[in-house]
């Protein structure tokens, strides 16, 4: 019954490549909910977030962890600039629809 | 069931509430619950993270993400007056080409991983010798690592500058103070000598 239990560095792989397929698939299929794009980027940085650590593990050197923190800290800046855009946009448009954002194209 | 059996198992159990609680993110009508959704991900994530033995990583990401990104994200959702129903409406519309992108983009994945693991059968390492998970973290961070540590301290300042300048706005009709107005009044401007003859006081 010891099969399938031994956890390895493949199993986090997975599991991180399952959840940056979400995230992309909801990038794709949530064309008009910017919030929801904005969630879906959060979940591809934390399977990158999930490899960094796998690895870090794996190979018994904890820079990958370092890294790891070091997104952590940039997905927390970027949501917060881009929620502040959002908010911005709203105040002056009244919706958040991304098909309307074409202003700069011109 | 055996204890060597638990680490297997609680991983089976954390990556599946993951992925489940990630798909419902994208699913769900409603973008509270969607939050909500998120925030069980990164819960399950952070249980990943102490399997691997990462305990500081897996409570720095409860603390940031659940404390601070889950928590703004729930703030703009209901601030933002928006009607949410009809933005579900191009889902079904955009399905087909998402999901295959994401079959491809996990099939290449899944592939790649398979491919260049060398040693397919290598056990992850969960105890470190000695010192403890947050200790050797220090030892790299504020040595090796202190630039890149300080310009993550910059990133963290333009980001917070930024959203303040982005969603600051005067606002008419608020009464505020106006410093420079304050201290550009002059002794001429505030004070007046008046000459009070005796027994009238200065009541008109």
């Amino acid at each position: 019954m010891s099969i399938g239990l031994e956890i390895g560095l493949a199993h986090y792989l997975v599991v991180a490549a399952m959840l940056f397929t979400i995230g992309v698939f909801g990038i794709f299929v949530n064309r008009k909910n910017v919030i929801i794009i904005m969630m879906s980027i959060e979940l591809i940085l934390l399977a990158v977030n999930i490899n960094f650590v796998a690895f870090s593990a794996h190979m018994g050197d904890i820079s990958g962890q370092v890294f790891a923190m070091f997104i952590l800290t940039v997905a927390a800046a970027e949501a917060a600039i881009g929620l502040a855009i959002l908010v911005v946009y709203f105040r002056n448009r009244g919706n958040i629809a991304v098909e309307d954002i074409n202003m700069m194209k011109g | 069931m055996s204890v060597e059996m638990l680490p297997g198992l609680a991983f089976y159990i954390l990556s599946a509430t993951a992925v489940g609680m990630a798909f419902m993110v994208i699913a769900s009508r409603n973008p509270v619950h969607s939050v909500v959704f998120l925030i069980g991900t990164f819960f399950a994530s952070a249980g990943l993270f102490v399997l691997l033995g990462a305990e500081f990583l897996a409570l720095l990401l409860i603390m940031v993400y659940v404390g601070a990104v889950a928590v703004l994200f729930m703030f703009v959702v209901m601030m933002l007056d928006v009607d949410f129903v009809e933005m579900k409406q191009g889902f079904l519309q955009y399905l087909p080409i998402g999901g295959v992108v994401a079959c491809i983009l996990l099939a290449e994945m899944i592939l790649l991983g398979a491919a260049s693991l060398v040693n397919p059968g290598a056990g992850v390492k969960f105890a470190e010798d000695g010192t403890s998970n947050i200790e050797a973290i220090g030892n790299v961070l504020y040595t090796e690592y202190a630039f890149f540590f300080e310009a993550v301290g910059l990133i963290l300042l333009l980001a917070m500058v930024g959203a303040i300048v982005l969603t600051l706005r005067k606002r008419d009709g608020v009464k505020t103070q106006n410093i420079s107005e304050q201290i550009a009044r002059t002794r001429e401007g505030g004070v007046e000598l008046v000459d009070i003859k005796p027994g009238e006081g200065i009541g008109s």
